[in-house]
């Protein structure tokens, strides 16, 4: 299949007071389309600035991303993006966080009811459908971040852009969503960017993982292709050995030094969850 | 940023009321607590009242200033009986008139009575809200529009942080003067002093509401901002469905702190510039010199700060009603 997604050679410099801080150095990649693509690294490497740059909001200093043959210059729906913080606006109950973004982009396609429609449709793939005309305030921390992704999915995007969408979940949550964002992706089939820094929701979710190395001027280190059958079942997964490669593989890249900086050990919890200490890894920055 | 210190010192001050409810019941916090503070005070009043010797006689205890509002109140129903005689007069008169002359057309001559206290407390507050109004209507879209841009921010900060402190008898004046040569209609719709006092005021209660109105646009969750960008929203959409929500919070702490402003400039300039209302109700009690007149001066105090004070709720309520984060609503 043909390239959908081209992230050509983007550097990445921040003025700051200091002088120009490089982010990211030579940023290649190519995702075809309906590509389930993880990015993968040590906090502050550089993850959220690619993704960002992807979406229009930073804008390369070198290089470019072209979407269907066409760069990208600014933010819009068919690049949406799902933020950490789910990003809902908490004066909108569920319904009209989705309105807002359904009404922007199909306001002159669809008719009232289609739209209507439109909107609880996405809303039930969440399983959101039992709370639409709740407020955020009133719902728990998934269940915002489900919205949050109904509001992305409802915009039909090209590409799905997701900034650690399942970071600040608790560990059950978390399974939950991934499971949820499973059954989606095998219904919608979308193209995919998710920055994660949990080593089994990438191996778990994604047809690709790309591990960043450690900035300043961080760059892609490795790629890997994740050849595991679908429909995936993590319980199933637990003992399969491929799948075990896979994740002694990111894992090794993660350990070993990459970049400027020597990265702490990661941490590797009970149930095989593996999380960075982000503090630790900040202190040795 | 005044608004950052002012809402800064209210958690704390929130955090000492629990801390009280816990020692005491809630019960006991908010109805004996409170009664027996006034107690006290009406006490403390009496005793200092009865040792201050003015040239008008003894400073007004609590005893003569409440036989003044009964006076004040009585003052008022005369007038209105008179009001509703003389138009009844008119009336009959009219009605004779027409009898002996069917082609005579009836004309109803206005009362013009002596304004009485209840008459002057509705004249100062059509005042101020009439002069909150008008610097709301320029504050808000002023402030929202100095938040989103950097650049106007520079530009206008300077000129608000100077005339942010300016005194009401300062503007007084100039406003007295810029009207009189302006405002010169010979019919004219509202009373020059009303202008004097209204537009007084306005000058006054902008600030806190640029200001705060600015403070709440500018500080908007850059998420918010990045999922408008995302849905491109347009200008006029993102200020309605994002900036606006986002920032109600900020521009009612601001709208609360100017109308309390308002407030108290508009009674100082109705006493400086003899436009009427409440402030003139004390200036000219204060030039009567009457035994009584201490008196009725400290049951004008008495019900400008209650009005302040009910004033106040109003705006919380209505910013309660309005607000989608109830926890940024304190008292
Ligand atoms: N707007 C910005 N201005 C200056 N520096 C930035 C900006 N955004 C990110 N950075 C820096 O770029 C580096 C990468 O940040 P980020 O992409 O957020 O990391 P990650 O998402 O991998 O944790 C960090 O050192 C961060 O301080
Ligand atoms: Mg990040």
């Amino acid at each position: 299949m043909s390239v959908l997604l081209d992230i050509s050679h983007i550097d990445m410099e921040f003025p700051t007071p200091k002088g120009s801080f490089t982010a990211l150095r030579d940023v290649n990649l190519q995702i075809k389309k309906g590509e389930f693509v993880s990015l993968i690294g040590h906090s502050g490497c550089g993850k959220s600035t690619v993704l960002n740059v992807v979406a229009g909001l930073y804008g390369a200093t070198r290089g470019g991303v072209i979407l269907n043959g066409k760069e990208v210059t600014e933010p819009g729906p068919e690049r949406a993006v799902v933020f950490q913080n789910h990003s809902l606006l908490p004066w909108l109950s569920a319904y009209e966080n989705v309105e807002l973004a359904v009404k922007q982009v199909f306001g002159k396609i669809k008719t009232r009811a289609e739209m209507r429609e439109w909107i609880e449709h996405n809303l039930q793939l969440v399983h959101m459908g039992h709370a639409m005309h709740r407020r955020p305030a009133e719902i728990s921390g998934g269940m915002k971040q489900r919205v949050g992704i109904a509001r992305a999915l409802a915009m039909q995007p090209k590409v799905l852009l997701m900034d650690e969408p399942f970071g600040a979940l608790d560990a059950l949550t978390r399974a939950h969503m991934q499971d949820s964002l499973m059954e989606i992706q095998a219904e919608l089939n979308n193209t995919v960017i998710m920055i994660t820094h949990d080593v089994d929701e990438a191996v778990l979710l994604s047809d690709r993982i790309v591990m960043m190395t450690n900035g300043p001027a961080a760059t892609i280190g490795e790629t890997l292709d994740i050849y595991l059958e679908r429909p995936r079942n993590r319980l199933e997964l637990a003992d399969d050995p491929h799948y075990n490669q896979y994740r002694a593989r990111v894992l090794k890249f993660l350990h070993e030094r990459h970049g400027g900086h020597k990265p702490k050990t990661a941490k590797v919890s009970m149930e095989k969850n593996i999380e960075f200490d982000n503090k630790s890894v900040e202190h040795a920055a | 940023m005044t608004s950052t210190t002012l809402t800064g010192s209210k958690p704390a001050a929130w955090k000492l009321s629990q801390f009280d409810g816990k020692l005491f019941g809630s019960a006991i916090k908010t109805v004996v607590v409170p009664f027996a503070g006034i107690l006290v005070f009406l006490m403390l009043w009496s005793v200092a009242a009865q040792n201050i010797d003015t040239s008008l006689g003894k400073f007004p205890g609590p005893a003569a200033v409440w036989e003044q509002f009964d006076a004040l109140y009585q003052e008022h129903s005369r007038s209105r009986e008179k009001e509703a005689a003389f138009y009844e007069r008119q009336r009959e008169r009219n009605a004779k008139r027409v009898v002996d002359d069917p082609s005579y057309q009836p004309k109803i001559r206005d009362y013009t009575g002596k304004e009485t206290f209840i008459d002057q407390v509705f004249t100062s507050l059509v005042t101020v809200m009439s002069g909150f109004l008008l610097a709301a209507t320029i504050a808000i879209p002023l402030g929202i529009a100095t938040g989103l841009s950097r650049t106007l921010n520079s530009a206008i900060n300077p000129v608000v942080q100077v005339f942010k402190p300016v005194s009401p008898l300062a503007w007084l004046p100039l406003v007295t003067m810029v009207v009189s040569a302006v405002y010169t209609s010979t019919d004219p719709l509202v009373a020059k002093s009303f202008l004097n006092s209204m537009f007084t005021v306005t000058l006054c209660c902008l600030w806190p509401m640029v200001i705060n109105t600015a403070v709440g646009v500018a500080g908007i969750d850059d998420d918010l901002v990045n999922v408008s960008k995302v849905l491109r929203l347009p200008p006029l959409k993102h200020v309605q469905k994002i900036v606006l929500p986002a920032s109600v919070p900020m521009i009612f702490t601001g709208m609360r702190l100017s109308l309390g402003v308002a407030w108290m400039v508009l009674i100082a300039a109705e006493m400086l510039a003899q436009n009427p209302g409440l402030g003139k109700f004390v200036w000219d009690e204060f030039q009567n010199g009457s035994s009584d007149s201490l008196a009725r001066i400290m049951a004008a105090v008495l019900v400008i700060g209650f009005i302040g004070f009910l004033l106040d709720r109003a705006m919380l309520q209505l910013q309660k009603l309005v607000s989608w984060d109830r926890d940024s609503v304190t008292h």
